[in-house]
């Protein structure tokens, strides 16, 4: 009997579940997770869902019948403390031991705190959670303002989310443009004026030095440069650390992201790990990276669920991404490693192009704003590592169906 | 409530009841009806919430936006009658509207 045990009931680890007994899996599954809902989709978080879009039903990824009917245990509000990897088992916070064959850590990522004075005061809020969700929905209404710490995707669809809902929003980040560390300086630039054109404000190029509260309530942020910020909530939005504290006290390597290889296993036969939490092979880019993103956490309960069940593994996937923001859909295929060329397609005043990042005539990354054939047929000239001809690529009268050809 | 049916490629049919409001890729997930992935949770950002609409519910169903068409040009086996079922809201007039599944959606 193979005991399956799935630590971290999120994206990832719900979907593990799934895709182990659709795989024909037959041993018992278990999945624990320490929050109190079903596995749920986070990324409505800041967008549908926050603009009150979505209700909390929508949010679950399945349905609790779902693994009532495939005889999935599933165990919320519950945390792990250890894994001892000797004999196979698991300690939970109330001192229970659960025994597995095969374990698969799912245990995902936190957001990233502040370390300045004022950090825990009321108002003072992260994006992670759906009680994260709650918490900010609560504080946002017409004429609240909104204090946004970070120029990141949760920072800039908090933002518009918030817009919509009729706050004030002022958005502090530290380097020069938005969007610095995943995206090109054409889509930063490109953001930032549409933000800005619907009342957002930024202040870039600066840090928050401290929170100021009244009862304990964030009422104001200090800035370096000394500018004096009132708000009546602040979203804490600089990124997120990998929960691999579990594994790293078992002794599995781990390296900003518990080490897996293409397969999702451990340097432990008997442990995988998934999701946000892993630093996995990119074998399109020829090296490791730690991803934050739904498809990657499916594309990584794929591998465990196939490896696990002796079927073979799914085809390596193109990274990919999406944020939605006011009227815009971005889509992002790729990774921008290695590039030496950028070609831009169609005019970003018309709010449909996209950004082409290439090495030589490889397409490397393509970030599409609003245009969806230019994501589908980047994704498949990325993934096919089939150069392109520029002057085409260039020309947005040339169908990227002509471009892929 | 309207009444839907899933037809899973291998032939299996799912006739459930979906509540007015949710898409059609809703429907199918919220009854555990396999065959649809929604990796994206119905952003019209991904193409694996692929459906063949029966003929006789095509005009009714509506046309595929733009944004759909053109994420629908890129998926794998499309046919004249192929939509991405996070795009079709369910209301009365759907009552008895039957879609099929493609073999996988990736």
């Amino acid at each position: 009997m193979n005991r399956i045990l799935i630590v971290g009931a999120g994206h990832a680890g719900g979907s593990a579940a799934a895709l182990l007994h659709q795989y024909g899996h037959t041993g018992p599954i278990t999945l624990i997770g320490d929050e109190p809902y079903w596995p749920y989709q986070r990324p409505p978080l800041s967008k549908a869902w926050l603009k009150g879009e979505a209700g909390e039903d929508e949010l679950q990824l399945r349905p609790p019948s779902f693994y009532e009917e495939r005889e999935i245990a599933v165990r919320r509000s519950a945390s792990i403390v250890a894994i001892d990897r000797e004999a196979k088992t698991v300690r939970l916070a109330s001192g229970e031991q659960v025994p597995y064959d095969s374990l698969i850590l799912a245990t995902g990522a936190r957001a990233r705190l502040l370390p300045i004075p004022g950090a825990t005061l009321g108002g003072v809020l992260a994006l992670r959670t759906a009680a994260d969700a709650e918490a900010l929905k609560a504080r946002l209404g017409p004429g609240r303002r909104l204090l946004v710490v970070g120029g990141g995707y949760i920072g800039l669809e908090a933002a518009a989310s918030a817009r919509a809902l009729g706050a004030q929003v002022t958005v502090v980040e530290r380097e020069p443009r938005l969007l610095a560390r995943v995206a090109g300086e054409a889509l930063s630039g490109f953001f930032h004026a549409y933000h800005v054109q619907r009342g957002v404000r930024f202040v870039l190029g600066a840090s928050v030095a401290a929170l100021e509260g009244e009862d304990g309530q964030v009422r104001a942020a200090l800035l370096d440069h000394g500018e004096r910020l009132p708000c009546d909530v602040a979203l804490i939005g600089v990124g997120a650390i990998p929960n691999q504290e579990l594994a790293q006290a078992a002794g599995l390597p781990c390296q900003d992201g518990v080490i897996v290889d293409g397969h999702a296993r451990t340097a432990d036969p008997a442990i995988y790990a998934i999701g946000d939490v892993t630093r996995r092979p990119l074998p399109l880019y020829g090296r490791d990276f730690r991803l934050e993103s739904v498809p990657s956490a499916l594309e990584q309960a794929k591998q465990a669920a196939a490896s696990l069940t002796r079927r073979p593994p799914p085809a390596p996937e193109v990274p990919w991404f999406w944020s939605d923001q006011y009227d815009l859909k971005l889509q992002i295929a790729g990774l921008p490693f290695d590039v030496d060329r950028l070609v831009v397609r169609g005019d970003p005043s018309s709010i449909r192009f996209a950004v082409f990042h290439l090495n030589g005539q490889v397409i490397q990354a393509v970030e599409a704003v609003n245009a969806p054939a230019e994501f589908m047929g980047g994704r498949l000239l990325i993934g096919a590592r089939k150069p392109v001809m520029i002057e085409k690529l260039a020309d947005p009268t040339v169908s990227m169906k002509e471009v892929a050809a | 409530m309207t009444k839907i049916t899933y037809i899973e490629f291998g032939g299996t049919e799912h006739i459930v009841d979906v509540r007015n409001g949710l898409s059609v890729m809703e429907g199918a997930i919220k009854n555990n009806v396999p065959g649809i992935d929604a990796d994206c949770g119905g952003a019209c950002a991904c193409a694996t919430c692929h459906v063949y609409v029966d003929e006789a519910w095509r005009e009714k169903t509506g046309s595929a936006s733009a944004m759909e068409e053109s994420m629908l040009d890129f998926a794998q086996n499309v046919e004249p009658n192929s939509r991405l079922s996070c795009q079709i809201r369910v209301t009365d007039a759907l009552d008895g509207l039957i879609v099929r599944l493609p073999e996988d959606q990736h």
